[in-house]
């Protein structure tokens, strides 16, 4: 019955990525912790972590699509919803470090007693609390995006304007946690973590739990995500996305359908950002820097805008080239790798690797009923 | 000119020490200089004063050599020397240099309340001293210490004083003291704080401020008067040096924004290479001097004049070939052409990066870049000044050639309509890539001047790429003289808020109110109004 359920909902790509990914959450800490190093099957620690890392990327990138792919909003400042995620769980992890800091004040994390500072400013409270520091994650990328949005939607601020806007978002935030007075650490940013929910963020058993945390949620933002965009809700969207007018025209309000997508978008991306922090142990300004966000467009330019599974796959993609290449002797080479797959998708692949895939596979089902209609619309502006 | 200055001044200082009953006072330096040898704190004390007085020519080196630790005494002869910091040992009755220092020599001792004595009897001497800057600066150091005792010898100084600025620095000085003074008659005090008044600084304050309280009520009011008046003149400045480095900034954002006003605001085109550019543009001077440097170093002064229409070619040129190769494929979709061109700027950076190494590149400045002159107070560099004059030629030439020649014609008809163009004969495509090509050319050129001002790296683009597109949207898509006053207006704006909330603050101030303001009005400040909107 529930794969009957499944079936009803998912088409075979998004099929094949919920049990990849459910196989990978199960498999790949179950492997580190239990198989022995000797073993061909054994994943090692720092390859799970490298893991866990693309997986909080690719649910940067879904939720990224969820407003290019399906709403038309090219978000150029999705990464300061990350980043906003991030320091919300790096403020918590902070608050445990307690008087193991170097400077061993019980309340005040060490860059404040650095700065000489003699109390927490008032938005570190509550964040000695793990669910309220989850709960920020999310809801502080969403109200920055609410409000961004309810400005930027209401007044019509379409296409590159909003794009270039948002830039301008992610960079302001970039050069607003750069200061050291605003009591987010400064340049250093938060780093040095020693406990998660009282278990050492170093140890395996926790590096294990949260790939498997980080999986969980990556399947739950993928269903969600494709629950919003079948849904009549997720038509409308993609019918802002075609023709923005003529949708205000037929009387819905485009405006809100906008905004709710971004909002959740943003509140998806900072949860990524969260889950991103305990497993790279530090957050700092630089994550806010235009270039992030930009790149984090590209994965999803990469593995096919409009599809979820493509953003995923493309997080994953560009994100393993990037290792590849910058741990080899290859690194001085790897922005020009970057910079053209910034062209070649945009010129010779518009649909992205999945995108492209299901077209043909579309062209071949389609060359038996002679009928040569691509299965996904394309994106129009 | 100065040599002349120079030799004046020497003159008369020569003619001033002449003058002075040198025979009589010279007799106190024997006795002056048997105190020192006693070292003892009061007796040489008593000693600074008399060498101070004793107008010797060789007195003020004396002092400078006791509070230097480099003066001696040899105790079997209370013989006492100074040692020059070069090494040499001169004597200090004669003043004549001493073939053979003697062994065994003590060094004079000194503690903080002699070393403000001879700061006070060093800056008196100095007053006397043959360079105009020199005494100059004694005067300012009276000025400052409002040092009572000081007043006679300053107003000889005064009276030999020849030259104007240097007199009435003396001027300043002397009424400095005579306000600070307890016994001074009324009508110099007031004559004291009209000249102050005068010199409207922020030392003229402090002077006026520390007017003697035994002054009586009318100086008291007209000192707190013209502390008033002052402080209102110096506002003013600071307005005015608030509105020129507000000029200057704007000017710097109308360059680099200039070519982004052609590409994005004419053609549409979201280049995000356009900071680039401005890169490129920066590393063609660098080359141009570093090849002047080798060849022809006499023709340093011209490289910005070489390198200016070097990087409108070389920059110009990449850009037809960006357009060309890539934005054609993309006219229509303006969210994959600024994909594509971020792709571009990657590339061009981590070539240039590959290229000239990641590091800064020393780029000169001409001789008539550098240095600063004063204008009312406020003090105004000539790069900055060039950089201003550069930017309006390079705006009202980019004005006129879209207006008067063929080619800006012909942009003017493809941006308005296309397939009208078209149709008439016009090769559009052939116009799209000159358009590009002259927005890039013109980022060129701004990379030229961006490089007196800026470090050239390979980042050197990224810095200005924000802040271009703010100043292209706030200023309204399509419209030249919109970018000349958004350029202009930010600038002013950001200098005044620094002050207020520091450089990084107006920053993010700026940015946030820009934000709100395309909420207000999404096509900018001068939007196209009618048809060509739609377009």
């Amino acid at each position: 019955m529930i794969i009957q359920y499944l079936l009803s909902r998912y088409e075979k790509t998004g099929l094949a990525f919920l049990i990849v990914m459910a196989a990978l959450a199960i498999f790949v800490p179950l492997s580190n912790l239990f198989i022995p190093p000797s073993s061909a099957f054994h994943v090692p620690t720092h390859v799970m972590s490298l893991m866990g890392k693309y997986l909080c990327f690719a649910i940067l990138a879904i939720s990224l699509d969820l407003v290019w792919g399906y709403c038309g909003i090219l978000s150029l400042g999705h990464g300061a919803f990350f980043a906003l995620g991030g320091y919300a769980m790096g403020m918590y992890l902070m608050r445990q470090i307690g008087t193991r800091g170097v400077y061993a004040h019980p309340v005040l994390p060490d860059f404040m007693v650095f700065l000489n500072w003699k109390e927490l400013p008032w938005f570190w409270y509550g964040f000695d609390l793990f669910p309220f520091a989850i709960v920020m994650a999310l809801f502080a990328p969403g109200l920055l995006a609410f409000v961004f949005g309810w400005l930027a939607f209401r007044s019509r601020v379409t296409g590159v304007y909003l794009s270039i806007i948002t830039q301008a978002l992610t960079y302001a935030l970039m050069l607003a946690f750069f200061r050291n007075d605003m009591g987010f650490g400064g340049n250093n940013g938060l780093t040095d973590f020693k406990d998660i929910l009282g278990f050492s963020v170093q140890a395996q058993g926790t590096r294990a739990t949260l790939f498997f945390l980080t999986a969980l949620t990556l399947i739950g933002t993928y269903m969600l995500c494709r629950w919003m965009t079948i849904t009549s809700f997720g038509k409308v969207l993609v019918a802002v996305r075609d023709a923005e007018s003529r949708t205000r025209f037929l009387g819905y309000r485009v405006e809100h359908y906008k905004l709710v997508a971004f909002t959740v978008s943003a509140a998806l991306a900072g949860l990524a950002g969260a889950l991103y922090v305990p497993q790279v142990g530090i957050i700092n300004p630089s994550e806010f820097a235009p270039a992030n966000s930009i790149e984090a467009v590209v994965w999803v330019a990469t593995g096919g805008r409009g599809t979820l599974v493509g953003a995923a796959v493309g997080a994953v993609v560009v994100n393993f080239a990037k290792t590849w290449f910058t741990t080899g002797a290859l690194a001085p080479y790897w922005l020009f790798v970057l910079g053209g797959i910034f062209i070649f998708v945009t010129l010779a692949m518009p649909s992205g690797i999945v995108g492209t895939l299901q077209q043909w596979a579309g062209r071949r089902r389609a060359g038996k009923a002679d009928e040569a209609k691509p299965p996904v619309a394309q994106a129009a502006e | 000119m100065s040599f002349a200055r120079v030799l004046c001044a020497l003159l008369f200082s020569a003619l001033a020490c002449l003058s002075m009953p040198d025979a009589v006072r010279a007799a106190d330096l024997p006795s002056a200089l048997t105190r020192l040898a006693a070292d003892d704190f009061t007796e040489t004390a008593q000693a600074i004063e008399e060498i101070a007085d004793s107008g010797a020519p060789h007195a003020e080196a004396i002092l400078t050599a006791l509070s230097n630790a480099r003066l001696f005494i040899e105790p079997a002869t209370k013989k006492v020397f100074w040692r020059t910091p070069a090494g040499v040992v001169h004597d200090a009755l004669s003043g004549e240099p001493v073939a053979a220092a003697p062994a065994g020599m003590d060094v004079v001792r000194i503690n903080n309340r002699l070393r403000r004595v001879l700061a006070n009897a060093i800056g008196a001497l100095t007053l006397m001293a043959p360079e105009p800057q020199r005494r100059r600066a004694a005067a300012e150091a009276l000025f400052r210490s409002r040092d009572e005792s000081a007043l006679p010898l300053l107003e000889d100084a005064l009276k030999a004083e020849k030259l104007p600025a240097v007199a009435r620095a003396f001027r300043e000085a002397r009424a400095s003291i005579m306000l600070a003074a307890a016994e001074t008659p009324k009508a110099q005090r007031i004559e004291s704080i009209s000249v102050l008044r005068e010199r409207a600084d922020m030392g003229a304050i402090a002077s006026l401020r520390s007017i003697n309280a035994k002054a009586d009520e009318q100086a008291k009011a007209l000192a707190a008067e013209a502390v008033a008046d002052i402080e209102q003149r110096l506002k003013l400045i600071g307005y005015v040096q608030n509105v020129w480095y507000g000029l200057s900034l704007g000017s710097v954002l109308l360059l680099a924004a200039i070519g982004l006003a052609i590409t994005f605001g004419v053609m549409g085109v979201i280049n995000m290479a356009h900071g680039e550019m401005v890169m490129l543009g920066a590393y063609t001077t660098f080359i141009v001097q570093e090849f002047l440097r080798s060849t022809a170093p006499q023709w340093f002064d011209y490289s910005l004049a070489i390198a200016l229409p070097l990087a409108f070619l070389v920059t110009g040129l990449v850009g037809v070939a960006i357009e060309r190769g890539v934005i054609r494929f993309l006219y229509g979709r303006p969210l994959e052409t600024l994909l594509a061109t971020w792709g571009i700027s990657l590339i061009l950076q981590q070539a240039v990066r590959t290229a000239f190494g990641p590091t800064n590149r020393e780029v000169g400045s001409p001789s008539y870049m550098s240095g600063a002159f004063d204008l009312l107070g406020v003090s105004i560099t000539w790069g900055r000044l060039w950089i201003i004059v550069f930017t309006l030629v390079v705006f009202v030439a980019l004005l006129l050639a879209l207006k008067y020649t063929p080619m800006g014609l012909h942009m003017r008809a493809v941006t308005q309509n296309r397939r009208m163009a078209a149709s008439m004969g016009i090769r559009t495509p052939w116009v799209d890539a000159m358009t590009f090509g002259l927005g890039s050319g013109l980022a060129g050129i701004a990379g030229v001047a961006l490089s007196q001002i800026d470090n050239v790296s390979p980042n050197l683009g990224q810095t200005y790429i924000i802040d271009s597109f703010m100043v292209v949207v706030f200023g309204g898509v399509g419209n030249l003289w919109g970018t000349l006053v958004s350029a202009f207006a930010l600038g002013v704006a950001n200098k005044f808020l620094e002050p207020m909330a520091g450089a990084v603050l107006a920053k993010i101030f700026i940015l946030v109110l820009l934000i709100l303001f395309i909420q207000k009005r999404p096509r900018g400040l001068f939007a196209l109004k009618g048809r060509a909107v739609e377009a």
